[in-house]
């Protein structure tokens, strides 16, 4: 076993809460490093800090590895760099949108806190109208917003960006 | 509001500190711990805050007033409670007796818990949660942009990561503020009235003692009366919005940070660490 198998393993291991990209694509797998007799340690980092699928991936992420021939597993998790919407990239934004959840936009640099800001509509990932309205920035998990679409009066949810 | 995007801003000048009135009085009562190392202390503090308000929060999960807002409420107690975790896990690294996270949040009682009077509160009518963490939130995010810059380099990215999401927990707080303040009649007059009962704990929000000049010597140097200055403009921005009354600065309520707690925090102990405390050691 090496890197590149054992990462080709994790791009097998979906993401729990949205099976439509990996763990590799959502961009928590930060390091992969295989050491003699197929021992892998990799290391993750939470997308938010109370996420409950960190606990399920670790588990998934153990799995898929043994199941490739690793002979151990150690899963290290690291806090900085801070993981960022940003990672994930236009492939991967494009299987979510065909997923049926809008990708996100640019996170937010640090710096002032806009409190009404005006936010660009985003498009609905159903019909492509741009004619959408924020309905809660909290949506069925931590990463996700939901939206309404005017034109196709579809509900759907956004990956937000952070 | 206006069609602007006005910024959530402070202005450090112009606003000027309230006397803070330090935290040096003695406290009495056979479970005051020894003097510990104050490392330990100020993590602590900033986990238990957020582990008090985080349970506050999702007493809140199927009782919101509505959907929405009973995902959102129980959104943000997970980022607090995700935070505490990651704070009182190093603290237990601080410490090295062997205790983690989960040990410091079942199996500590109230006068050992740190947290400010403020996130202790019961939860209230949802006007009242809300201001309570409008008020928390604007100090936790200009609390955390300094730490993100301290010398301290687990207590940097801890801070880090956990601004994300205290900015848009007080984006979303202060935008009820101004909905409900600047809303009815019926709603103004409540949130005004949350306003008022919080305000006395807000002081202590801004208390600096022993153990904060103690942590500079780990490159933990985080000016508690500049963030007041600025806490006060960004507060009084959105209380102008929401058409309330800053409330007059009367009696200040403080002690948390020594152990020193209302009653609220022993029955809310008694319900987060129930389970924890039945079954020792349970795994699910």
């Amino acid at each position: 076993m090496n890197r590149e198998t054992a990462f080709a393993a994790l791009q097998g291991v979906p993401d729990p809460e949205v099976p439509a990209i990996s763990v590799v694509e959502l961009g928590i797998v930060r390091d992969v490093q295989v050491t003699e007799g197929d021992a892998v340690t990799v290391t993750i980092t939470p997308t938010y800090s109370g996420c409950p699928a960190m606990f399920e991936i670790e588990k998934d992420i153990r799995r898929a590895l043994t199941a490739a021939g690793a002979s151990r597993v150690e899963v290290r998790t690291v806090l900085s760099p801070a993981w960022t919407t940003d990672w994930i990239e236009p492939a991967a934004r494009e299987k979510l949108r065909a997923y049926g959840i809008a990708p996100p936009g640019r996170a937010e640099q640090g710096g002032l806190i806009t409190l009404t800001r005006r936010r660009l509509a985003v498009p609905c990932p159903f019909c492509g109208s741009h004619s959408t309205t924020l309905q809660s920035e909290f949506g069925s998990t931590a990463c996700k917003a939901i939206h309404m679409c005017n034109a196709c009066h579809q509900p759907f949810d956004e990956f937000k960006a952070i | 509001m206006s069609a602007e995007t006005p910024e959530l801003t402070g202005d450090p000048g112009g606003v000027e500190s309230g006397a803070a009135v330090s935290n040096s009085a003695p406290v009495s009562g056979p479970r005051r711990r020894a003097v510990s190392d104050p490392l330990f202390e100020y993590v602590l503090r900033l986990g238990d805050d957020r582990l008090v308000l985080g349970h506050r929060l999702s007493e809140w999960c199927g009782h919101g007033p509505i959907l929405e807002e009973d995902i959102a409420t129980a959104n943000m107690a997970l980022d607090l409670i995700g935070q505490s975790s990651s704070f009182l896990k190093l603290a237990g690294e601080v410490e090295a007796k062997g205790r983690d996270e989960d040990a410091l949040a079942y199996f500590r009682e109230a006068v050992e818990f740190r947290n400010c009077l403020l996130v202790e509160q019961p939860k209230g009518d949802f006007g009242y949660t809300m201001v309570r963490q409008f008020l928390f939130d604007v100090n936790s995010v200009l609390e955390l942009e300094a730490l993100s810059k301290c010398g301290h380099a687990q207590l940097a990215a801890i801070a880090t990561k956990s601004l994300k999401e205290a900015r848009y927990h007080v984006r979303h707080s202060s935008e009820w503020v101004v909905r409900l303040g600047d809303g009815t009649d019926e709603s103004h007059r409540r949130v005004q009235q949350s306003l008022n009962e919080a305000w006395r704990f807000t002081d202590e929000l801004f208390d600096h003692d022993d153990v904060d000049a103690a942590v500079a010597s780990h490159g933990v140097v985080v000016d508690r009366d500049a963030i007041r200055s600025r806490w006060d403009a960004m507060v009084g921005d959105v209380l102008s919005r929401a058409t309330l009354e800053r409330p007059a600065d009367g009696a200040m309520q403080r002690g948390g940070r020594i152990g020193r707690h209302s009653e609220h925090l022993g029955h809310l102990l008694a319900t987060m660490q129930i389970v924890a405390r039945s079954h020792p050691g349970a795994t699910w």
